[in-house]
């Protein structure tokens, strides 16, 4: 039998996390993973990958990106240029043929892992042309009229931020797990997962600061769990005291390097605003 | 059995096909979910649900068709023989946990009291002290803060500690009956873009070109090529004052995100009704008009109209010449709209009302007739509804 993914020493999965990587594993489907930015999507891919000691392919997706790229593409301009210089190569066509992230997992023997990463970012198309590939796992290379099937089905794992719908076509192959953000206790969890020797009445007052901060109206980017690890990165090397971010009772401070946190200057101000009218009320 | 489940779901307008329906299938034949209610939960879901704003709806649906089955998985777990949780049991806890366990009086006693309990239990449980089930502080069942907890069917309790997983209803703010900002907007506008290549082939198309060239064994075929646009032309007409005063915010995210989105777009304001005139600047309204003849005059038939408001008046705003409020108007609010719907077949009407209260208006009830029931609720869904009517002609 198949190995099981769990939780790792460096990535913390939550039980239905672990059971949907599981199920797309045996049954075959890719695995849709959406949630908030910088709730790990694209990591998980990479520990699954370690976990199961299989090889990960990484397919990074930009608007221009088309789906035959990740087949295969035809180089015809170095075909045109072999022939002018009379290569004997130009001869055959399949030395044109360059093998794209789909081709190369199909390739493996045993268990693969694909990434398959920020699909939303293509064209509202592009899932529409890897229906057939990922359903059944096989396509036909046309130049060299030759059909290339998996060897072995590979975990296929996709994300997406929701910039763009995804077709029901597509979405009824894959299976969908929605990340939600982690609670006090699952962010306890990973920030020990990344910062072990972090001291205890810092990460308290670290995550109150955070979660409240993440409850403030009108917040136009929340922040995520990647924001709060790079925060604590650089609370541990400005070795800052636990209680220089401790809330007064007014519930609103500025934690300090809250640059780390917010990410546009409308938030900063309208935690500035926040906290100044606070401090009149006292 | 699980039809039923896969009927509820269809019933609550979740879209659930028969190819999800044998996968969940397929997984549970292969037992990639365990026997636990919280695994099936998260299993069907995985399988069923493809999309985040569906789960709020999921876990009623859930809640609700579990309900019922809780005793038959109360008889499953009633019939586990004692063998067979010892040696759960043994699996599950670490040696400091087994520690705690001879104190709170060894393993065999607890297997014993468990064993008991199993006995007297009948009805499903939930909290408490005593009665195996999910939560509270009994020594049994999932979930629970007892150091000597035996627990059953679940291996990192952590997560939906003392409620159910899905009557927490954690994603409730996720679906997508509310109403959200400029951004959620765009994404659902988004959907209404089409790109096509119009107008001078200017751009020089190197793919095509050395494609072509290759393809022509290597003597050299230029191609050019028109640049990506996006074709789609917006006519917004928008309701102002009286009751829209209540959804200016709604509208001005609206607008403002079909403004960051489309480039060809035009507004126009009216009050109530369309009538006569329409106008471009709320401040100048009444010495700064357009007639709404040279409105359909000036834009092609292919932009598409939205009109936004809430349709809340009187009928005969509607439906008799003069009824307008502010002025005389010499034909009926309903001719004009028609010759508008006539020029432009692409049309929709975005209403920031709750559709709920649509049918005890009677003006609202006209407009929709107007438009051939073209009017959708202006939310995320409403409006993404709203683009794929757009997209046929009427």
């Amino acid at each position: 039998m198949t190995r099981k993914f769990s939780s790792t020493e460096n990535y913390v999965a939550t039980e239905d996390l672990s059971l949907a990587v599981n199920a797309a594993i045996t049954l075959g489907r890719p695995l849709l993973i959406k949630g908030e930015p910088g709730t790990g999507k694209t990591q998980l891919a990479e520990e699954v990958a370690r976990s199961l000691e299989a090889p990960l392919y990484r397919w990074h997706i930009k608007s221009t990106t088309k789906a035959q790229q990740g087949l295969y593409e035809y180089d015809a301009v170095s075909r045109l240029r072999d022939s002018q210089l009379g290569d004997e190569k130009v001869q055959d066509i399949s030395n044109y043929i360059i093998k794209g992230k789909l081709w190369e997992a199909f390739e493996e023997d045993a268990l693969s892992v694909l990434l398959i990463d920020e699909i939303d970012k293509a064209d509202i198309e592009f899932p529409n042309d890897l229906l057939l590939e990922l359903d059944k796992m096989e396509f036909h290379v046309y130049e060299t009229r030759e059909t290339i099937v998996a060897k072995k089905r590979p975990l296929v794992i996709i994300t997406s931020n929701n910039e763009k719908e995804l077709p029901d076509a597509f979405l009824r192959r894959c299976f969908f797990h929605y990340i939600k953000f982690p609670d006090k206790e699952t962010m306890q969890q990973i920030v020990a997962v990344h910062y072990p020797s972090i001291k205890k009445d810092l990460l308290d007052a670290a995550l109150n600061a955070f979660f409240s901060i993440r409850e403030v109206q009108g917040i136009t980017k929340k922040p995520s769990t990647s924001e709060l690890l790079d925060w604590l990165k650089l609370l541990l090397a400005e070795d800052i005291p636990a209680d220089a971010l401790h809330a007064d009772d007014s519930g609103a401070i500025i934690p300090k390097l809250h640059g780390a946190l917010l990410k546009n200057e409308q938030d900063v101000h309208l935690f500035e605003r926040l906290v100044f009218l606070n401090k009149r009320k006292q | 059995m699980l039809i039923d489940l896969l009927f509820r779901l269809r019933n609550a307008k979740i879209p659930v096909s028969i190819t999800e329906y044998l996968a969940m299938l397929d997984g549970l034949d292969k037992e990639v979910a365990s026997y636990s209610v919280e695994n099936f939960y998260h299993f069907s879901r995985l399988c069923l649900i493809k999309d985040e704003r569906h789960y709020d709806r999921f876990d009623k649906v859930f809640g609700e068709y579990v309900a019922g089955l809780h005793d038959l998985f109360d008889e499953i777990i009633g019939d586990i023989p004692e063998e067979w949780l010892r040696k759960e049991a043994e699996r599950l806890f670490s040696e400091q946990e087994k520690k705690d366990i001879e104190a709170l009086g060894g393993l065999d006693e607890i297997m014993e009291t468990l064993r008991k309990r199993l006995e007297e239990q009948k009805e499903r449980h939930q909290g408490g002290s005593k009665w195996i089930g999910t939560g509270g502080t009994s020594a049994f069942g999932a979930y629970g803060y007892n150091p000597a907890g035996v627990r059953i069917g679940q291996k990192t309790g952590r997560q939906g500690r003392g409620v159910k997983v899905w009557d927490k209803r954690e994603y409730k703010n996720l679906d997508d009956e509310r109403e959200l900002g400029t951004r959620n907007f765009k994404v659902a506008l988004r959907k209404l873009r089409r790109f096509a290549r119009e107008g001078a082939m200017d751009q020089f198309d190197i793919d095509s070109t050395i494609d072509a060239t290759a393809r022509n064994a290597g003597l050299l075929d230029i191609k050019m090529v028109a640049e990506r646009r996006n074709a789609i032309k917006l006519l917004l007409l928008f309701d102002v004052g009286g009751s829209m005063d209540y959804h200016v915010t709604v509208c001005e995210e609206l607008f403002s995100a079909a403004r960051s989105e489309f480039k060809h777009l035009e507004y126009f304001y009216f009050h109530n009704f369309i009538y006569e005139k329409l106008w471009r600047d709320n401040r100048r309204r009444h010495t700064e008009t357009i007639s709404t003849y040279e409105f359909i005059r000036t834009y092609s038939a292919d932009y598409r109209v939205i009109i936004i408001g809430d349709a809340t008046m009187s009928p005969y705003e509607i439906m008799t010449p003069g009824g307008s409020v502010e002025h005389w108007n010499e034909e009926a609010g309903s001719i004009w709209i028609s010759r508008v719907l006539e020029k432009f077949p692409h049309a929709a009407w975005l209403n920031p009302e709750p559709a709920a209260y649509w049918s005890r208006v009677p003006s609202v009830k006209l407009a929709q007739e107007i438009m051939q029931q073209r009017m959708y609720g202006l939310t995320v869904d409403g409006i993404g509804r709203a683009v794929d009517g757009l997209k046929l002609k009427h």
